[in-house]
């Protein structure tokens, strides 16, 4: 029976480890039911800006204080899991600080550490992150669109992050007392954050310390497991989907919008005198499925769109910078990625029950997003420019407005309007295009 | 207008062409406020000697209103027919007071067979002032206090932040910033076809957010680089009856005042 704890632990890993990947492989699945977009040209600027983005959290520290302490956790974060390294080896192999051994004496304190550092720095961030977040009453933290579970959920992740590094910190110190009190060899690691916080541990028996040292150990490991597969049903989700989220950015300037090829094809067609409107499709054409213009549902939307829906994290920056809604009309930039995500989701818990897609009488468009928070868009691209990990609600904003447009021409009569002007007057306003050059006689 | 507005036909007419194509957009030609901008522009122009030409009847409107209202099919009507018509002659370069014409020809032309050297009236001026032939005396502006209002079209959408600054620099007179500027600035109110509508209902206008920001910091002169953006602040500075001290004025007619034209 000595096995019994490397095997109750492998039997954890591997369940930990494939449920997520179960997870994963419906996000995965998900994405892949949008209409598929070309991205992967200019590759050497995409990992360039990935690595400033994403791996550099260049764009955080725009709001310094948000940035530093996000910094904090992220750093924190990456590095303390090296130490999940050791506790995997550890477990499966029973050994007892394992990297101790590969690293040497002086190199394992360093990092030790380190990793102690980064851990109380974890600490001070998800608190005081907290204390922002419930207490301080930042707006965008505070909106009314975050009641409920996005809400629970933020709190729910400075918890768990807060739990396990008590958890870190109380392995430490029971184990620091442990082995410089009963054992026979040096003390693997210094650890000097864990010494203070926890120095009450010094009069505790030897079982007694085993006992919290071999909690904790457990505690963390099961508590990243958890964390791990809570990832998918969270906000939290951002911590990956961040990496492929700005790897496949737009990275045109914010000015450039899309041209619809399918438009351009019929236009050209339009203009050219010698085209023959009853001419037969030509072979290649035929097996083309006849394309909606713009995005009524999740279908429409192209990966990228999807994919940044899941990666949104929900922080609110793009809506603190919307004009629209800072002039309190009901747009929310935030609230069209997390919109975009639940209809997603809705859809794929559809697919899971039915094999595939059945038709459930819902869109995106109207039972999700409305009109109205669609028309209020000024096309500014404050929310692009705002957002950590390079989003793009607005090219959702505008895919919707080319259906309400072009598939049901639903547009406010004053953009029917000012369509109409333009196709018959070539201006916005009843001009008339002769008159145009009337300035220059004044 | 006491000079001759001279058409690309006329040029063609002449088998000339000019140095450059001054892209006057609906605003500029049927507005009676952006006309101002529009003579302001050419009478510049005029003064340095720059051979400059219009579509005159011959231009339509480049698209963006009915793009970005979702109108993928009117923008591109008018994109190809434009693009026919600058192709046919020949036209290289484009000089535009509007940022929304500017952004349009400049980014969404090129994949519809319309590749143009496209500029900002703002990004032109500084050109021919680092050639030396725009030379602007200072004193008209002397510590007067001006802000510049971004246009979203202009700096976030095309990056371009620096160009409008420093022709404001040049008339001397003291550029206080917003603190929503540049990368950061607030909108009109007026992009994404939102100029042709009533807004949706909010608390305030977007306009009247803008300006009362730009009003806060008490200046004789809020400067603008868009037709657009020059009428929802006018509106907005009517908003908080300040019209009578506060003037919206587009760039280049500081420079055509400053000059004396």
């Amino acid at each position: 029976m000595q096995y019994l704890d490397n095997i109750i632990f492998l039997i954890l890993l591997v369940a930990g480890f494939g449920l997520f990947g179960k997870s994963l492989s419906k996000i995965y699945r998900n994405i892949r039911l949008g209409r598929e977009i070309n991205r992967s040209d200019r590759k050497p600027e995409r990992w360039e800006t990935m690595t400033r983005v994403a791996l550099g959290q260049s764009r955080m520290v725009k709001r310094p204080i948000a940035g530093i302490l996000h910094l904090f956790v992220y750093v924190g974060f990456v590095i303390i899991n090296i130490e999940l390294i050791e506790i995997v080896v550890d477990g499966i192999f029973g050994t007892h600080r394992f990297l101790a051994t590969i690293f040497g004496h002086t190199f394992y304190n360093i990092f030790t550490v380190t990793l102690e550092v980064l851990a109380i720095l974890v600490v001070i961030g998800v608190v005081l992150f907290f204390i922002r977040r419930n207490f301080y009453g930042v707006k965008r933290l505070t909106m009314k669109e975050l009641f409920g579970w996005p809400k629970n959920d933020a709190n729910w992740i400075l918890i768990i992050e807060f739990a396990l590094m008590v958890a870190f910190f109380s392995m430490n110190a029971a184990d620091h007392q442990l082995q410089g009190a009963y054992a026979a060899h040096p003390i693997p690691g210094s650890f000097p954050i864990s010494g203070i916080l926890l120095g009450w541990f010094s009069g505790f028996s030897e079982p007694t310390l085993h006992l919290i040292e071999r909690t904790a150990w457990w505690f963390h490991f099961i508590g990243i497991l958890f964390f791990m597969n809570y990832l998918y049903y969270s906000k939290h989700l951002h911590i990956i989907l961040a990496f492929p989220s700005t790897w496949y950015a737009n990275l045109d300037l914010y000015g450039k919008f899309n041209n619809l090829d399918s438009v351009t094809k019929e236009i050209k067609l339009m203009m050219d005198p010698n085209a023959d409107p009853y001419a037969a499709p030509a072979e290649g054409d035929i097996a083309e499925a006849p394309s909606k213009f713009g995005a009524e549902d999740v279908f429409d939307l192209n990966q990228v769109q999807l994919l940044n829906a899941y990666s949104c994290t929900e922080c609110g920056r793009c809506t603190s910078v919307c004009p629209a809604n800072i002039t309190g009309k009901i747009l929310s930039p935030r609230l069209i990625l997390m919109k975009t995500r639940d209809r997603l989701e809705e859809v794929g818990r559809n697919i899971d029950k039915n094999g595939k897609f059945e038709d459930d009488g819902k869109k995106l468009l109207n039972d999700y997003i409305t009109k109205e928070e669609l028309w209020a868009c000024t096309t500014c691209n404050a929310c692009t420019e705002a957002c950590p990990v390079l989003l793009d609600p607005l090219s959702i904003i505008f895919d919707m407005r080319r259906f309400l447009v072009m598939e049901q021409s639903a547009a406010p009569q004053e953009l029917n309007l000012m369509m109409t002007n333009v196709e018959n007057n070539a201006a916005p306003w009843q001009y008339n295009q002769a008159d145009r050059l009337n300035w220059a006689k004044d | 207008m006491d000079f001759t507005i001279k058409t690309m036909a006329e040029y063609a007419a002449e088998g000339k062409s000019p140095e450059v194509l001054f892209w006057v957009g609906c605003a500029g030609s049927f507005d009676d406020r952006a006309k101002k901008i529009t003579k302001a522009f050419c009478k510049i122009l005029n003064k340095i000697g720059v051979d400059f030409a219009v579509l005159g009847q011959e231009e339509s409107c480049t698209g963006d209103p009915a793009k970005r209202a979702g109108n993928e099919f009117v923008f591109q009507m008018m994109a190809l027919t434009n693009i026919e018509v600058l192709n046919a002659y020949e036209v290289k370069k484009i000089v535009t007071a509007c940022p929304h014409c500017f952004n349009t020809i400049k980014n969404e032309y090129p994949s519809l067979g319309g590749n143009f050297e496209v500029i900002h009236h703002t990004q032109f001026l500084k050109q021919l002032m680092n050639e030396g032939r725009l030379k602007i005396e200072g004193g008209a502006f002397k510590g007067k206090k001006i802000t510049f209002h971004d246009p979203c079209y202009l700096g976030r959408a095309n990056g371009e932040y620096e160009a409008p600054r420093m022709l404001l620099e040049k008339l001397d007179a003291e550029l206080v910033e917003m603190k929503r500027c540049k990368t950061n600035g607030l909108c009109c109110g007026a992009g994404g076809a939102q100029m042709f509508k009533e807004p949706e209902k909010g608390n305030k206008d977007i306009n009247v957010e803008r300006t009362e920001e730009a009003l806060s910091f008490e200046p004789k002169i809020i400067a603008t680089g868009c037709p657009f953006c020059n009428t929802m602040l006018t509106d907005g500075v009517k908003h908080f009856n300040k019209n009578n001290e506060v003037e919206v004025k587009d760039i280049v007619e500081l420079l055509a005042e400053a000059e004396d034209l």
